[in-house]
């Protein structure tokens, strides 16, 4: 029964999602539109459960003096931070934890965070991303063999392509590298596409039959 | 001066149109004759759109005589509705001209200012608009009509087929290999590649690190990499090795804890289990990043295995990867990500063989009997791709009608 429950679920509402697909009817949309509320419904509980994951990973890290305890410190105490100026609120002209405020998530001491502390951060790892398509481009691109040499040539025709200083090479230059986008690239992008429609439709009859069942803990 | 301000009124109504992108392929009205009625349109008709929710009904119309030719005074259509013949009239939208056809599109929701009822008798007219707003030609009201859902969406026949043709392949194959049929696939270097990882981590006493990507687990790439995490954690699981998952959702974390015990209870040795394996991170995709990059460059993972759905952060964490020295082994449906993988990575798994992966690894009969009827499907797709090119050139050069008929029968409808 443990495992048949599952299944019978997985099976009713796997079917549901493939006829919904099909049946545009108003009663369709609202059982399809409840069912993504109660996604958002478990996703909060299980929120809760990720934090307490984290917070007994590193609390077990500083308990067992393990080498890099340091960065669980930082994290903890920024976690606790956070989630106090999540609460920390000015009401009725003085500070202090609320649960329930009318600025809510906009309170002063958490927006500061997120704005001069958190989004900083993240710009700085996602600039990484400029360098790191650098260093990728000199390794993938240097001509060892005839396959790669190619690929050299097609990376130089597209880049050159925003070069605004080509001359008369210009209109040759564009349409060489609209060629190379529209065709040899595209016809390669939608094989790996319906490579890509087929497979999941795989999974998907594979989870809805009860054949694939890693979902449950059965890899 | 009265040319100027015609042009300015015409370029006004035709924004509110919403056409103001499709202005330089309106024919302008004459301006050289007076401002008079034009002829009204003809042959008003309104039917329930087809394959919706209800909520939507389409118009159509013959043009006004006066639309490009004669007076080539008509700058719009106005469509009204009504819910009596005789009721006040209430503008629903407008056409351009040129336009015999109009989708009066309402809200489902009752408290919307254009919310259109389902089953309520409509009126509509069209009238026939100058660049004087004043000066139009009402239509003859049409109507009752009334706007309700379908039970089926009749445009999307082509997907019911091939998903059908596709079911029953997969159901045949499972078949098959449940009563021990012979079925071969191909091998895939990326698949084997991850044992050869797993005994490389365990010689030199270093842990594997499994990334199961940013997406949720209702997500297929995502319950696939569940299923290669099952049987790389039973791989582990047998060799002893020290196994780290950092996961970005919660639930997937949940499911990734399960499934990574499940295997280690499989491979009997339920009790080097320990829940720590499995963790969550955080929801931020760059805090994720950023996390998941201190662990490779701290804890030098000698693999890394990147399975599920990556967005723009696959590169920063594969090169930073190849930093550390870990042998990398990646596999994405997402198209975009691809190149940058198959850059920085050892091996790569494109587009579906993330799902074989699950197959291949397993080599279980039933597993295999669905990758089987992916690779049919993938044959019918490829003979069918190769019967339309030819059918679309004949189609192109001569006056046979087969070939756009052909084309016509894949059309999918939203």
């Amino acid at each position: 029964m443990k495992r048949q429950i599952p299944i019978l679920l997985v099976l009713v509402f796997g079917l549901f999602m493939v006829f919904q697909y099909f049946v545009p009817h108003e009663s369709s949309e609202w059982i399809y539109e409840y069912l993504l509320d109660w996604i958002t419904i478990i996703g909060v509980f299980a929120l809760v459960l990720g934090i307490w994951s984290l917070f007994r990973v590193n609390y077990d890290k500083l308990r067992q003096h393990k080498p890099d305890r340091g960065y669980s410190v930082v994290l903890l105490i920024s976690l606790f931070a956070t989630i106090c100026f999540g609460f920390l609120a000015k009401v009725d002209g003085s500070w202090g934890l609320h649960f329930s405020t009318t600025e809510g998530l906009q309170s002063y001491m958490y927006r500061h965070a997120y704005e001069y502390v958190i989004r900083p951060i993240q710009s700085t790892i996602f600039s990484l991303l400029a360098f790191f398509i650098a260093s990728a481009a000199y390794r993938a691109f240097r001509a060892r063999n005839v396959l790669a040499t190619l690929l050299l040539a097609a990376a130089l025709i597209l880049m050159l392509r925003f070069n605004p200083y080509l001359g008369p090479l210009g209109d040759y230059v564009s349409n060489a590298a609209n060629w190379l986008l529209n065709v040899p690239n595209l016809a390669a992008k939608r094989a790996i596409v319906i490579g890509i429609g087929l497979g999941m439709v795989a999974t998907a009859l594979k989870v809805i039959l009860g054949i694939e069942r890693s979902y449950m803990g059965k890899g | 001066m009265q040319s100027l301000l015609r042009t300015v009124l015409t370029v006004c109504l035709l924004a509110t149109a919403g056409a103001v992108a499709q202005i330089d392929t309106i024919q302008p009205p004459d301006m050289a004759l007076p401002l008079a009625p034009p002829a009204p349109v003809s042959n008003l008709r309104a039917i329930d759109l087809d394959n919706d929710h209800g909520h939507a009904i389409t118009l159509s119309w013959d043009l006004s005589p006066d639309d490009g030719a004669g007076l080539r005074n008509v700058i719009a259509y106005d469509v009204l509705r009504a819910t009596s013949p005789g009721g006040e009239f209430t503008k629903v939208g407008a056409a351009l001209p040129g336009q015999k056809t109009y989708n009066n599109v309402g809200s489902k929701e009752a408290e919307s200012p254009d919310y259109m009822a389902d089953h309520t008798d409509y009126y509509y007219r069209v009238d026939a608009v100058t660049p004087d707003s004043t000066i139009r030609s009402l239509s003859p009201v049409f109507g009752p009509v009334q706007s309700y859902g379908q039970w089926f969406n009749k445009g999307r026949v082509p997907v019911l087929v091939a998903v059908l043709f596709f079911g029953f392949l997969t159901v045949f194959f499972v078949t098959k290999a449940k009563k021990g049929g012979d079925l071969y696939v191909r091998p895939l270097s990326g698949i084997e590649a991850i044992d050869e990882a797993i005994g490389r981590a365990t010689e030199m006493g270093k842990p594997i690190l499994y990334v199961l990507g940013l997406g949720t687990a209702a997500e297929i790439a995502t319950i696939a990499s569940f299923t290669i995490l099952g049987r790389v954690a039973k791989r582990v699981a047998e060799y002893q090795t020290h196994l780290i998952v950092p996961c970005y959702d919660p639930i997937v974390m949940t499911v990734a804890q399960e499934t990574v015990k499940s295997a280690y209870m499989d491979a009997g040795r339920v009790d080097d289990y320990r829940e720590e394996m499995v963790y969550f991170l955080t929801n931020s995709q760059f805090g994720y990043v950023g996390a998941v990059n201190g662990i490779m460059l701290r804890q030098l993972p000698a693999t890394n295995v990147y399975m599920g759905k990556f967005f723009a952060e696959s590169l920063i964490l594969a090169e930073t990867g190849a930093l550390a020295g870990s042998i990398q082994i990646a596999g994405t449906d997402e198209v975009a990500q691809i190149p940058f993988f198959v850059v920085a990575c050892d091996y790569t798994l494109i587009g579906e063989e993330l799902y074989a992966a699950s197959a291949y690894l397993g080599r279980e009969p039933l597993l295999l009997g669905s990758l089987k009827a992916q690779d049919y499907a993938k044959a019918a797709v490829i003979i069918l791709a190769l019967i339309g090119a030819v059918a679309l050139n004949v189609a192109a050069f001569s006056d046979v009608s087969w070939g756009m008929s052909f084309k016509e029968l894949f059309k999918v409808a939203n």
